[in-house]
């Protein structure tokens, strides 16, 4: 344990301070190519850089690489190519519109490195119950659970710093359950990930001053899904992710099919004289997480916000209950 | 926003818990036999069936908890 704490330490600074420092001169690019789209929530018109990705997706490989310097396991690897595929697939959807099926769909090449460095486990651990081996069943879910942990995490990147702030308690919180689980070296693989997120949290916070774009919330998804598979806690991540698998849920069951939101004509929250937001009456409208947080009267963006991070942090306490469930079996 | 949402994330952490135990309890013991090599393909495919019959109950169930939570909220 104690040979694990000097790794540990110093991916983490390579992780936060990657981010925080090349973060401000990918905004000045980003401003003078004017790559910027309008923040819809602010009463002036405010333009807002994007995508983050670039900088998420260089924290991530470098402090990822630094584990690998000290432990040379495929996890870390199949972590860094799954993360490094969904932040292509993102940026190629940044800067080129695509179609509702494009990322769901792409994001399955993303999970192809678990299963071909074989860093995956058939056996699927239940709290409390133990464990069920699915060989077959198990690829399918390594196949579905990239492309849902990446796109849960993209759909709820609709206010400012709601993706990353997300993230943070997200993954802090499955980090806690690895180190309760003792699988010590991916709870350290893990950490990366939750200071990656705080880093970028600086910039992203309210008032947005970069948006990560879908390059940066497919890449934090990704990463977040690998460490689940490789870390064997699938039901765990999948806990700590349920506000951001609930906004999905909800869009999908309103709307009935894979969409873009850009795609969607109804709008599900509107804006009152003072700017603040509220839940519309629209029945064409898909219903979200936010548009349910604002069913009860209007509320400024950071009100919204912290809710979320409210209900995450609550999801986050059931994760680590359900991990301490597990060691009970 | 209330307790709503709070109970939605707590059902469905229940819900998750409840499912664990059917797969484990009576999905993970059973298996089917007497059809030589077609055996382990038989009880894959069976067990998969199940599963997603699972994942749709748990779905229906949350559709209906989300139309009368987002009803009760917007009513208060």
């Amino acid at each position: 344990m104690a040979e694990l704490i000097i790794p540990a330490i110093v991916s983490c600074i390579v992780a936060f301070f990657t981010v925080y420092v090349t973060t401000p001169p990918l905004i000045k690019f980003l401003q003078k190519r004017n790559l910027a789209v309008k923040d819809m929530n602010k009463k002036d018109h405010v333009m807002v850089v994007r995508p983050g990705g670039p900088s998420i997706i260089a924290g991530i490989i470098t402090s990822e690489l630094v584990l690998y310097g000290f432990f040379q396991i495929n996890e870390i690897l199949a972590i860094i190519i799954t993360s490094f595929i969904a932040f292509v697939i993102g940026y190629v959807d940044d800067r080129k519109v695509m179609g509702g099926w494009f990322k769901p769909v792409a994001l399955v090449i993303a999970s192809t490195p678990i299963i071909f460095l074989g860093t995956y486990d058939s056996n699927l651990s239940f709290p409390l119950f133990g464990t069920v081996q699915i060989p077959a069943l198990y690829l399918g879910l390594i196949i579905f659970m990239i492309p849902i942990t990446g796109n849960t995490i993209n759909s709820i990147d609709v206010l400012n710093g709601v993706a990353s702030g997300f993230m943070i308690i997200a993954s802090f919180s499955l980090s806690i359950a690895l180190f309760i689980l003792q699988n010590y070296e991916i709870a350290i693989i893990s950490l990366p990930l939750g200071f990656v997120s705080l880093a970028f949290y600086k910039y992203h916070k309210i008032p947005s001053k970069i948006f990560p774009g879908d390059s940066g919330a497919l890449t934090l998804g990704a990463m977040y899904g690998a460490i689940a598979i490789v870390g064997h806690v699938e039901i765990i991540a999948a806990v700590a992710l349920l506000p951001a698998i609930i906004n999905s849920f909800l869009f999908l069951s309103s709307m009935k099919r894979i969409v873009e939101h850009r795609q969607i004509k109804g709008k599900p929250v509107e804006h009152t004289e003072d700017f603040k937001l509220k839940a519309t009456s629209d029945k064409t409208a898909p219903i979200t997480l936010v548009r349910l947080i604002l069913a009860s009267g209007p509320l400024s963006e950071k009100q919204v916000g912290y809710a979320i991070f409210k209900l995450t942090i609550f999801s986050g306490i059931l994760a680590i209950i359900t991990a301490f469930m597990r060691v009970l079996i | 926003m209330k307790i709503g949402l709070f109970g939605f994330l707590f059902v469905m952490w229940i819900l998750i818990l409840a499912g664990g135990g059917i797969l484990v309890t009576i999905l993970g013991p059973f298996s089917i036999s007497g059809y030589g090599d077609f055996d382990l393909l038989l009880t894959s495919i069976l067990k998969a069936i199940i599963a997603i019959i699972l994942v749709i109950v748990w779905i229906l169930i949350l559709s209906k908890l989300k139309n009368w939570i987002f009803k009760k909220e917007i009513k208060s």
